[in-house]
């Protein structure tokens, strides 16, 4: 697959890295379906219930089956809604959910591009899903959509800043915004997560919060808002929305597993086992991780959300990346 | 060696053209395929807990959020700043105490203003 990328132009080339593409996407929507699968069951089981089981063999088709409801239904925009940009919306907050996976590198062999400001393509392409989950607040001109989408965008700005500053530490070490290097810098020393610990803290927290999940869902709170920026959706225009925010699991578990767990490197010198395998283990654990605090953690309150992305996280990350130049200079690094 | 640059950016082009068809293929090509289509007057009513929707929906909104969007503005272009000089900083490793305390003096003008809005009561809901 990476070799793909040292050959000369040829329109063959550019079908297989087209091919490549293609089967990434198959990759994610797989992924997609049995997070799903899976998020439930993990609920299910903190909660002491048993999670899906009708649907297929221990309920492994209980997603495909949502997904074939959602298909049948009745796709219906609002008399009210504004038009052109109800349809944009979903569409606008998938299409960098999806382009950011690109630039991550999975394994030795399985990388889709290699550029040198990766970081910044993926901090730079994560931030317009904002503006497609405020026109589909805005456009629907519900009073529940636009407060979600108001308080989503509010909630997603603030918590940017935090997230985007946290790399930065790592930035300073590896003197690379390529995710390739930085991959090979873990291999040459430790994986970030030990001397990027107060980045890799702050990450964790404004990734979460980012992804809009609980225990910061506060955008889509059921029983205020009813679902909030997406109450008017149904159909796939629905489906869409939902399966950006799962892509986007997918996305982020993806780059801090790259970033701070050093991606397709095998510990304690276990090289025979594919980098892959390593990169899947990690992966799944980040996931997992997302799931289990959705399942324990209570909804915070709007002052606490807020306050804490600009009281607390971002001193913490400024500090970080001061601390993180310091050690530097010191050669500690 | 050379092609990787140019072939990474045809890769994420075609992740992007990718990401634009699967939604307008399946949201407007597959889905009025299948989906029913029996359009009603009340269907096409604005949602409200099932009373008519009274007034519109775009009202003037709390302050709040233009004050945290005027912020965000301001510390998302510090971190624009903060990343070349993050990647430049081993490669200026002789000037590296001077690069440091020059980058200080910036982040500390930028917590100066953050600690304002703090005592202006900004940042509390």
């Amino acid at each position: 697959m990476a070799d793909l990328l040292t050959r000369p132009f040829s329109w063959l080339n550019l079908l297989y890295i087209s091919l490549a593409a293609v089967i990434m996407l198959g990759i994610v929507l797989f992924f997609v379906t049995y997070a799903i699968y899976f998020e439930r069951k993990v609920i299910g089981w903190i909660q002491i219930r048993y999670g899906p089981n009708r649907v297929g063999p221990k309920g492994l088709l209980q997603t495909v089956a949502d997904v074939f409801k959602l298909l049948i239904k009745e796709d219906i925009i609002p008399e009210k809604a504004d038009k052109a940009l109800f349809r944009i919306g979903p569409m606008l907050a998938y299409l960098p959910a999806f382009a950011v996976i690109a630039v991550i590198p999975y394994s030795e062999k399985i990388q889709f591009a290699d550029v040198n400001v990766g970081i910044l393509y993926y901090a730079a392409l994560s931030s317009i899903t904002i503006t497609g989950i405020l026109l589909g607040g805005w456009a629907s001109n519900n009073k529940y959509a636009i407060m979600g989408g108001m308080r989503s965008v509010a909630q997603m700005i603030s918590y940017e800043v935090p997230l985007i500053m946290s790399f930065l530490g790592i930035v300073i070490m590896t003197g690379s915004l390529n995710l390739i290097d930085i991959v090979e810098a873990q291999k040459d020393s430790t994986w970030f997560i030990f001397p990027q610990i107060i980045g890799f803290i702050t990450f964790l927290i404004a990734g979460n919060a980012e992804l809009n999940r609980t225990p910061f869902d506060l955008p889509e709170a059921e029983n205020e808002l009813v679902a909030g920026y997406f109450v008017e959706y149904s159909g796939f225009r629905f489906a869409f929305y939902y399966l950006t925010e799962y892509v986007y699991v997918f996305a982020m578990a993806s780059l801090m597993t790259v970033l701070f767990l050093g991606g397709w490197d095998a510990p304690f010198g276990l090289d025979f086992i594919p980098g892959i395998i390593w990169f899947i283990l990690k992966f799944m654990l980040l996931v997992f991780y997302l799931f289990w605090v959705r399942a324990t953690f209570p909804r915070v309150k709007t002052n606490q959300l807020m306050g804490f992305a600009w009281k607390v996280l971002i001193p913490v990350a400024l500090f970080n990346v001061l601390l993180t130049a310091v050690l530097k200079i010191l050669n500690v690094y | 060696m050379d092609y990787i640059y140019s072939n990474s950016y045809l890769s994420i082009t075609i992740f992007i053209l990718l990401g634009i068809m699967l939604p307008v293929a399946a949201i407007e090509m597959v889905s009025p395929l299948i989906s029913p289509k029996k359009p009603s007057k009340e269907k096409s009513v604005t949602y409200e807990s099932g009373i008519l929707p009274t007034g519109d929906a775009r009202v003037q909104f709390n302050v709040r959020y233009y004050l945290f969007a005027l912020l965000f503005v301001v510390f998302d272009v510090e971190t624009v700043f903060l990343y070349p000089w993050a990647a430049a900083f081993e490669r200026l490793s002789q000037y590296s105490v001077f690069v440091l305390i020059e980058m200080t003096i910036f982040i500390f003008m930028l917590i100066i203003g953050l600690a304002y809005a703090w005592k202006k009561k900004v940042l509390s809901w």
